[in-house]
């Protein structure tokens, strides 16, 4: 490495010093994210039936997921569906589905395992609270069409403004997410 | 009031001064070292507190006071506590005596805390004690690692402290005096002295690295592989104190640079066809040389990786004080037998040496970078190969 090397490295760092960062300010402008991002799970539902219901939940209280989980993070409790009003397609429906996001590795394995594509890791990431408990997510934070996570959800209630995730999806949720939209 | 009494406030008003403002110039040295070496890392940096993390050195200053302040069992309790005094104390003295404008300037008082005749000379010993805070804060902690590192960044700043001294020579040669006032004065009339060592200043520029512990000679520092040397031990205030000396340092360190080889406090003449006078304003000249050369010190952080404590050495003994005599030896033998030709020859003959040198410097090299105290008897042995390592 001679002296003139020294000047070429000298000069590409002060090239840089003009160029625009790479890196985002996380908080105020949205990181970027790729569709395959593994973050928060979602629990997905088929198409509705009728416009304006909701459409009937994929999961089918199975276990395979948990069985599936190397993390042992998640507990499902099946439980017979009412055949008038039925909450899945199949016999059985998930009485009690919660992922515990402490253990959570968000390795994907629960989706791979689930039959149905009910289970799905999503782009959201932005978890972060304060007491263990409200880190068992259960149904209601994970079904389809629940906006953010349960201390963004929190926060929206106690300031009044819709909840903001701090990402985007340029390329869009990928096609498994059946229903979930993020910002692009 | 009797005018000793009067002098004596004013000099004491004007050490308080400049150590404000060299404490300040710290502050925001960290801020603007850390925002420039994010930008050239393609981010944004440290930009929460305050506007544009403007209030973050305060955020800091507020973190290290009231951080707990350990204490080490093993540690010799008074030198532990003086030594980061000692190295703060020393670094903040030396800078009272650079001149930052001519005599008689500054409201009419002259703009500097002490003139000596001694001048860089005596500026030289003030910086050298600092390396008295860093062994004895090595020492003092009672601790294996520390003393290791004490004794390293010792060794490496008494060697680089030669290789300082002696690229100064051919300057002083030159001028006839070691009282700063006079080398600027001499570079006023003259040209900058930049021109007629240029080769002295490439190896004052790179000792004045090494002297105050940066990159490519941060080895004191060296937390990723040397454990952080006489650093070890300290935490909180302590360690911001010789933090701030590092940092005080480095801005006397390009302050002398400015002075000796920079013109000083004298701007450039040819602007004096715009504004009249302008060269002759105070303070304002040598800050901007001095906001130069802090610029090239974390420009040169944020490009060069750090040397290996064998190859440093090796640097500072066979190359640099080498060339360091050489360059000596040139001015002397250029005075004595061929004053009569004027700076000029002297001026081509030193940029000529700085230019080979360049341009040798893959072969110059082996020369020195060269393992020593080997047995190179035993071919079973690994050897490292020449140079490039």
């Amino acid at each position: 490495m001679s002296v003139l090397d020294i000047a070429k490295g000298m000069g590409i760092t002060l090239s840089k010093l003009f160029q625009k960062p790479v890196t985002v300010s996380y908080p105020e402008e949205r990181a970027t994210l790729q569709p395959r991002f593994r973050g928060r799970h979602v629990l997905t539902r088929h198409p509705a039936q009728r416009p304006g219901e909701l459409g009937l939940e994929k999961c089918i209280g199975c276990s395979l997921c948990a069985a599936a989980c190397p993390a042992y993070a998640i507990y499902v409790e099946a439980a017979e569906n009412d055949p008038q009003h039925p909450t899945s397609p199949g016999e059985r429906y998930a009485k009690v589905y919660e992922i515990n996001m402490l253990r959570c590795i968000f390795c994907g394995l629960c989706e791979e395992a689930c039959p149905t594509g009910a289970v799905v890791l999503g782009n959201e990431f932005e978890m972060a609270d304060f007491r263990y408990r409200d880190l068992v997510y259960g149904k209601e934070d994970m079904l389809v069409g629940v906006d953010g996570s349960l201390p963004q959800r929190r926060e929206a209630a106690r300031s009044g403004k819709p909840v903001r995730v701090g990402f985007k999806v340029p390329e869009g949720a990928r096609p498994e997410l059946e229903g979930v939209e993020y910002p692009t | 009031m009797p005018d000793w009494l009067a002098a004596l406030l004013i000099t004491l008003l004007k050490g308080v001064l400049v150590a404000l403002a060299l404490l300040t110039t710290f502050a925001y040295m960290t801020l603007i070292e850390r925002r420039l070496l994010a930008r050239m890392q393609i981010r944004h940096g440290p930009n929460r507190v305050g506007p544009g993390g403007l209030l973050q050195p305060l955020a800091d200053a507020v973190k290290s006071i009231f951080k707990e302040d350990l204490r080490v069992t093993m540690a010799d309790k008074l030198v532990y506590t003086m030594a980061p005094i000692v190295a703060i104390g020393m670094a903040l003295t030396a800078f009272g005596g650079i001149p930052a404008g001519p005599p008689g300037s500054l409201f009419g008082e002259d703009p500097w805390v002490y003139n000596l005749d001694a001048g860089i000379l005596a500026l030289l010993a003030l910086t050298s004690m600092g390396v008295y805070g860093i062994f004895l804060g090595g020492w003092a902690s009672g601790s294996k690692y520390p003393i290791l590192g004490g004794l390293r960044s010792s060794a490496q700043m008494i060697s680089y402290e030669l290789g300082m001294g002696l690229s100064i020579l051919g300057l002083l040669m030159l001028v006839g005096s070691t009282a700063f006032v006079n080398i600027v004065e001499w570079q006023a009339q003259s040209g900058w002295m930049l021109l007629f060592q240029s080769l002295g200043f490439a190896l004052f520029l790179v000792s004045s690295f090494a002297e105050v512990n940066r990159t490519p000679f941060d080895l004191p520092e060296a937390e990723q592989e040397l454990v952080a040397g006489y650093l070890t031990e300290y935490s909180a205030i302590k360690w911001a104190l010789f933090q701030m000396a590092e940092y005080v340092n480095m801005i006397t360190a390009s302050a002398i640079m400015a002075t000796l080889f920079f013109g000083g406090y004298r701007g450039p003449v040819f602007l004096e066809g715009l504004i009249p006078g302008i060269s002759g304003w105070p303070i304002i000249w040598l800050v901007v040389k001095i906001a130069f050369f802090l610029f090239l010190f974390i420009w040169v952080r944020a490009t060069l990786p750090r040397f290996r404590y064998d190859q440093l050495m090796r640097f500072g003994w066979k190359l640099l004080l080498p060339l360091a005599l050489a360059n000596t030896m040139m001015t002397a033998a250029y005075l004595a037998f061929a004053r009569g030709l004027g700076l000029w020859p002297l001026a081509l003959l030193s940029l000529l040496g700085l230019l080979a040198l360049f341009a040798m410097s893959d072969r110059v090299r082996v020369l020195w970078n060269r393992p020593t105290g080997r047995p190179h008897t035993d071919d079973a042995l690994p050897t490292r190969p020449l140079g490039g390592d």
